[in-house]
């Protein structure tokens, strides 16, 4: 891996960590104001972070 | 009735200890082969001690290969012995399907061992085999990393990857076939069905139902059971012993992908396709411009499905992997007792992880092929 490279690795490793954080806080705030919809917001939030992880990989892949 | 509990016990006790020691004497039967020790042996099966050798290692694990190495040593004549057992190779040359077994290359991966098989000489070079042109003794590689005096053959070998496929497959039937069986007698399943009974509820009722629809789920279940209960089998072997990376084959994960793909595209109904090249409710030009993106968007998902798979598999055995060699690396540093403490402490909670990872990442396969499939049968009401 070549230094461009790395440094592409590292952003996008960056972005997908705001993304993940974000996902995962609104989930958790959603949670605790409606704790009856855990299950649906569990499931949505997974499938979210996914292919938010999907897209973080993929690139990193490409990169390479 | 105590008594007969008692025998049953006893007798399944002494079963389980004959499988044992047949599965032992297998294993020994196959074991065992002799290299010698010479400049081009370093590929990954010397001592470890360096940290270069250990990454080599780390990437040899990774990779699939011909045949089951266990450990390595060095006997009192310093021969580099080598422990595993060997699986069958296949492969397709110029002169026709050859097949032998892979001790005939004597743990040899740096090209230097020639296999004469019917006027055919093979080597295997990075778990790669390579059929040598006339007179040539050893492959040599161009700066390219082309070989310039020999030429890639097909492949077909029983490697390790498809051996541990093979034993999935094995165990899936084994398993769902003795639970079918049990529903006949009563409706409640005995012994590990127990398991088993709750998992394929949660795929029905959690995965397919919601995502493709109370009414077309059933086509589908088939194919959502079967790469559910394949993925979390075949990651769970991979944090077996033996080393086991079958979800973590780019090739495996390929494949996976392109059941996905296929199955969501020649179910798709007629609303899909006009979704993806004619738009509805948006003017003319968008049309036109929307058309390509939904296209590419049709292979970005599979792609991403088969990337995420191999990728956190991988990197799931890389981690473990790099956190066992901690042992060894920091040694000198922290005495061995207290590289071994941390290496244990640490591999313990890493692997904790990875048996969640090793179910998310099926839960999530099978969630997201679900997921299209759903998107590509829905049938949308008509404004």
């Amino acid at each position: 891996m070549t230094i461009p490279n790395l440094v592409g690795a590292g952003l996008i490793v960056i972005g997908a960590g705001i993304g993940l954080g974000q996902i995962g806080g609104k989930a958790m705030e959603g949670i605790a104001r409606n704790p009856e919809a855990t299950s649906k917001i569990q499931t949505n939030m997974i499938i979210i972070a996914a292919l938010l992880e999907g897209l973080a990989f993929a690139a990193i892949f490409l990169g390479k | 009735m105590k008594e007969t509990t008692h025998m049953n016990l006893r007798k399944s006790g002494r079963n389980k200890l004959l499988g044992l020691i047949s599965l032992f004497v297998f294993c020994s039967a196959f074991a065992s082969g002799t290299a010698p020790k010479s400049d081009g042996d370093s590929e990954g099966h010397g001592a470890i001690t360096s940290e270069s050798e250990i990454s080599e290692y780390i990437l040899h694990h990774i990779k699939d290969a011909h045949d089951f190495h266990l450990f390595s040593y060095d006997d009192s004549e310093g021969h580099r012995r080598h422990v595993g057992f060997p699986l069958p190779v296949i492969v397709h040359t110029s002169k026709g399907i050859k097949t032998f077994m892979s001790s005939k290359f004597h743990h040899d991966d740096s090209g230097h061992h020639v296999v004469e098989k019917d006027g055919v000489a093979l080597v295997k070079y990075h778990e790669k085999i390579y059929e040598l042109d006339q007179g040539a003794h050893r492959v040599e590689f161009d700066e390219a990393h082309h070989p310039t005096n020999a030429h890639a053959v097909l492949d077909l070998s029983v490697t390790k990857s498809v051996f541990g496929m093979l034993l999935v497959f094995t165990l899936l039937i084994f398993w769902f076939r003795r639970h079918a069986l049990q529903y006949r007698k009563n409706s409640i399943p005995k012994g590990f069905s127990r398991i088993l009974e709750p998992l394929v509820i949660y795929v029905r009722d959690e995965i397919a139902k919601p995502n493709i629809g109370e009414k077309q789920y059933r086509k589908f279940i088939g194919f959502l059971m079967t790469v559910f209960f394949f993925i979390w089998t075949s990651n769970l072997l991979g944090l077996m012993p033996f080393g086991f990376n079958i979800t973590g084959q780019i090739a495996v994960t390929f494949s996976l992908a392109l059941f996905t793909y296929s199955i969501t595209h020649f179910s798709a109904k007629k609303d899909y396709w006009k979704h993806i090249f004619w738009m509805p409710g948006v003017p003319i030009p968008m049309k036109i411009i929307l058309a390509p993106i939904e296209l590419l968007g049709t292979l970005t998902k599979p792609f991403a499905l088969m990337v995420r798979l191999f990728a956190n598999i991988s990197a799931g055995h890389i981690v473990v992997m790099s956190i066992i060699a901690i042992g060894i690396t920091l040694r000198n540093t922290m005495g061995v007792i207290g590289a071994s403490a941390l290496s244990f402490a640490l591999s313990l909670f890493i692997t904790t992880i990875e048996l969640l990872v090793a179910f998310l990442q099926a839960y999530i396969f099978t969630m997201l092929s679900a997921l299209f499939i759903g998107m590509a049968v829905e049938e949308h009401e008509h404004h």
